[in-house]
């Protein structure tokens, strides 16, 4: 049977096939369908669920594998940072079932907050590497990883891209090989990571190195295409395609296998062609360890380290080397237009209290989801944004530096506040910290296209569970100004924040709407502009609505009045709120009949 | 890259693009072509614009398209259209609705939305293929179908029959949607274009 699969959903119906039991993630683009494929076709073969962090995912994940089943956790490119403390020793106990990390990194950064290379986290907690090119791959060389993880008794590190994880291509499918865990076995020297025990593990990863070394040369995840002795190239993952498309005939080391390297097997390669090329998305990762070994080669002088590659940045590069002598041409050119940056939906629970916090006048310190856009135009009211439940312990020491004499607000949603926010507000209690916790509390992980998580009620399988109340746990934390409030009042909003931020000690602020377009699609009544009554003032625009246009009709001094399309507008009111002529409007008011909208 | 015929299909998040791009791989795989597409998803679906690349041969290496090799650009919004103009070749052929979406970047007045993209696309590619696509749509009694119209309109250049076209819409689409679908890619399969003047 063949079908058109997304990487993600190659990676589940590989893990399927491969007879993995148990499935951790947090969600991330672009490895979020990863799970959700899982759960939504094979949860009778496959324990899945949403962790409420990386870190959690990847331990569950490890506690599935010393019990002899084969599991599976995936991430984005940073969720590795947050795991990376179970995943740097794991690499030292080793594996008893099968075990895979699948590290989906977002070159160009299309939704991500950085462009670190995870080939690097390969090399340095010293497992083997695998990187697929192609749908087809990615489902079958998991199969493989599953039985190399288990031949060397090592965790492996499944490297995706965003273009392997969210391009399709057709998949011929297998069938499910059964892997029943043989139960946990104690080995005391084996899993207990105490110094006396990890010296000795210590060379267990070493000598296993040598032997994935050998391993390498051998495997027929690198493949060696013969074509012109002009031209060699050595490459792995979604560089490959690029290449092969701009170079068709050129010879090939494909490394399926890419850490550790096949160093006989790229020597030869390397003394069978006039001139040897490296071709990489980002970081010169085989670059360096080929030219470590004393071998001649060209790389990043060519082909750029920064964003990711494609067909036309491969050829510009071999434009660049002097092998091509034209590189990508346009027929047509295009001026330069406006930009469409994302923007938070109409009805968005996070525009109402944004727009409040805005009266503050305060630093607001940022966290990971959709409220981030409100650092954008025409908001422009959040002020950091590092990583997951950064928020808290940034404006913590922003308040601790005593600079900022009207507050600090950290702003941050329920799923990153449940993912690494508690410890931040723990922090901010035990050191007495005089700074506000805005929870945007819209009941799911909605940046990711809408994930559960604990605070939801219901589990990636579709359960129900236990729901964490928000109020309670910040109680226990310690904190006693505690407030909740109704994104959508403006007013209710800004007097909440206000006496949170004039109250002394730690104070949290918890919204209470849901989002918008995740679990239920959220449609109101219309509102509408009373066009003879708009003075063009554009209060309204500058909350960033995308329902909200300027109509063609202008006042006398020339400002362009408001309209609202009633398609898209969910009746959530801020608009109205922040009219200060009050001619916006529910479309079935008396004010519209016989009035121009 | 010179045997592959590339599709590069553009709009605005929440358009219908991405179903579009797997209906159209989809058909070309039951035709017994290798196809790969690709689109991001993610921050892309606030608003943001969406471009999802396909392409289809006896064998499909890079799932992305190369600037300025596209062969058919089909474009569900029309200023979307123009800012993707770069990427079709020579003789490369434009589908595009006149659906017009104003972002509110643009509300605020630091930028403009060209008055008359329409106009800017025929000034360089006369045979543009532009069609209304909004009220054939709504005539049918729903705007969503503008993604179907055009779909329609493509599969006509294309050397894949009308029923292969037609098992996977209704295989793709919710159920209560299939014959409005069906409808729709008629209707864009058997619209007729003006023919361009020669000399205009």
């Amino acid at each position: 049977m063949k079908m058109l699969l997304s990487g993600n959903e190659a990676v589940a119906r590989g893990a399927w096939e491969a007879g993995v039991e148990i499935a951790t993630a947090y969600p991330g683009t672009p490895s979020t369908e990863i799970l959700e494929t899982i759960a939504m076709l094979v949860k009778e073969d496959i324990y899945a669920e949403w962790s409420p962090n990386e870190k959690v995912a990847f331990e569950v994940a490890i506690g599935g594998s010393m019990a002899g089943a084969r599991s599976l956790v995936c991430m984005k490119h940073v969720g590795l940072n947050v795991a990376a403390d179970p995943f740097m020793t794991y690499a030292y106990t080793g594996v008893k079932g099968g075990f895979v990390v699948v590290s989906a990194d977002d070159p160009s950064m299309h939704s991500s907050q950085n462009e670190q290379d995870n080939r690097f986290y390969a090399k340095f907690a010293i497992i083997p590497m695998v990187e697929p090119s192609d749908s087809q791959e990615t489902k079958d060389m998991l199969i493989q990883a599953y039985e190399i993880s288990e031949k060397f008794d090592t965790p492996v590190l499944y490297r995706l891209v965003t273009r392997i994880s969210h391009s399709k291509g057709v998949v011929n499918m297998g069938d499910r090989e059964e892997h029943t865990p043989e139960g946990f076995e104690r080995d005391i020297p084996k899993y207990v990571m105490v110094p006396g025990h990890a010296r000795l593990r210590r060379k267990v990863v070493l000598d296993r190195l040598e032997k994935l070394k050998e391993f390498a040369e051998e495997t027929p995840l690198n493949r060696w295409e013969k074509g012109s002795k002009e031209i060699g190239i050595i490459t792995s993952g979604i560089s490959y395609v690029y290449a092969k498309e701009v170079m068709p005939d050129a010879s090939y080391l494909k490394l399926g296998f890419s850490y550790p390297l096949p160093e006989k097997k790229i020597r030869e390669f390397a003394e069978s062609v006039d001139r040897l090329f490296i071709i990489e998305e980002l970081e010169p990762f085989l670059e360096e360890q080929i030219k470590a070994m004393g071998i001649q080669c060209e790389g990043k002088e060519h082909f750029t380290n920064y964003g990711e590659l494609s067909p036309g940045e491969v050829m510009n590069g071999f434009v660049h080397a002097g092998i091509l002598s034209e590189g990508v041409e346009k027929t047509y050119q295009t001026e330069k237009l406006f930009p469409r940056p994302p923007v938070l939906c109409p009805g968005c629970p996070h525009r109402g209290i944004f727009s409040a916090l805005k009266k503050m006048k305060v630093p607001v310190t940022g966290d990971i989801g959709c409220y981030t856009l409100a650092a954008l135009k025409p908001m422009e009211v959040m002020d950091s944004c590092i990583c997951m439940g950064a928020s808290i312990g940034n404006a913590v020491g922003m308040a601790k530096a005593g600079t900022e004499k009207k507050g600090v607000v950290a702003a941050i949603g329920d799923s990153t506040f449940l993912h690494s926010g508690i410890t931040g507000v723990l922090d901010a209690v035990y050191n007495k910290a005089n700074v506000v916790v805005l929870i945007l509390d819209n009941r799911i992980t909605a940046m990711t296209g809408g994930q559960h998580h604990p605070g939801t009620g219901v589990t990636l399988m579709g359960e129900e569970t236990f729901q964490v109340d928000f109020v309670e746990l910040c109680k226990t934390l310690g904190v006693k100004d505690i407030h909740t409030v109704d994104a959508y009042d403006l007013d209710a909003s800004k007097k909440v924040l206000k006496s949170a931020l004039e109250y002394d000690g730690p104070s949290v602020v918890i919204t209470s709407r849901p989002c918008a377009l995740m679990p239920n699609k959220i449609k109101e009544t219309a509102y509408t502009v009373l066009l003879d009554e708009c003075n063009g003032c554009k209060l309204c625009f500058r909350i960033g609505c995308p329902a909200i246009y300027a109509s063609e009709e202008k006042t006398e001094k020339g400002h362009n009045k408001a309209i609202i399309d009633p398609e898209t507008c969910t009746g959530c009111t801020i608009c109205a709120q922040v009219c200060p002529k009050d001619c916006i409007v529910r479309v079935d008011s008396p004010a519209v009949e016989g009035a121009r909208t | 890259m010179k045997d592959a015929v590339n599709i590069l299909i553009v709009g605005v998040g929440g358009q219908g693009v991405l179903l579009a791009s797997e209906v159209l791989s989809e058909t070309a795989m039951k035709h017994g072509q290798d196809v790969k597409k690709s689109e991001v998803h993610g921050m892309s679906q606030r608003g943001g614009v969406v471009s999802s690349h396909v392409r289809i041969a006896e064998t499909v290496y890079s799932p992305l398209i190369q600037e300025g090799t596209v062969d058919y650009l089909m474009a569900f919004e029309i200023s979307e259209g123009l800012r993707a103009l770069d990427w079709l070749k020579s003789g490369g052929i434009l589908i595009s609705s006149m659906t017009r979406m104003v972002p509110p970047i643009t509300t605020i007045g630091d930028f403009e939305y060209p008055k008359d993209p329409a106009g800017k696309i025929r000034e360089v590619l006369p045979g543009a293929k532009i069609l209304d696509a909004d009220k054939i749509a709504s005539d049918l009694g729903n705007i969503r179908l503008v993604n179907t119209i055009l779909l329609g309109v493509l599969s006509k250049s294309m050397d894949i029959p009308e029923e292969t076209w037609l098992e996977v819409i209704k295989k793709r689409v919710p159920k209560k949607f299939i014959d409005a679908n069906l409808e729709a890619f008629k209707k864009g399969r058997e619209y007729s274009f003006e023919p361009v003047a020669v000399g205009e």
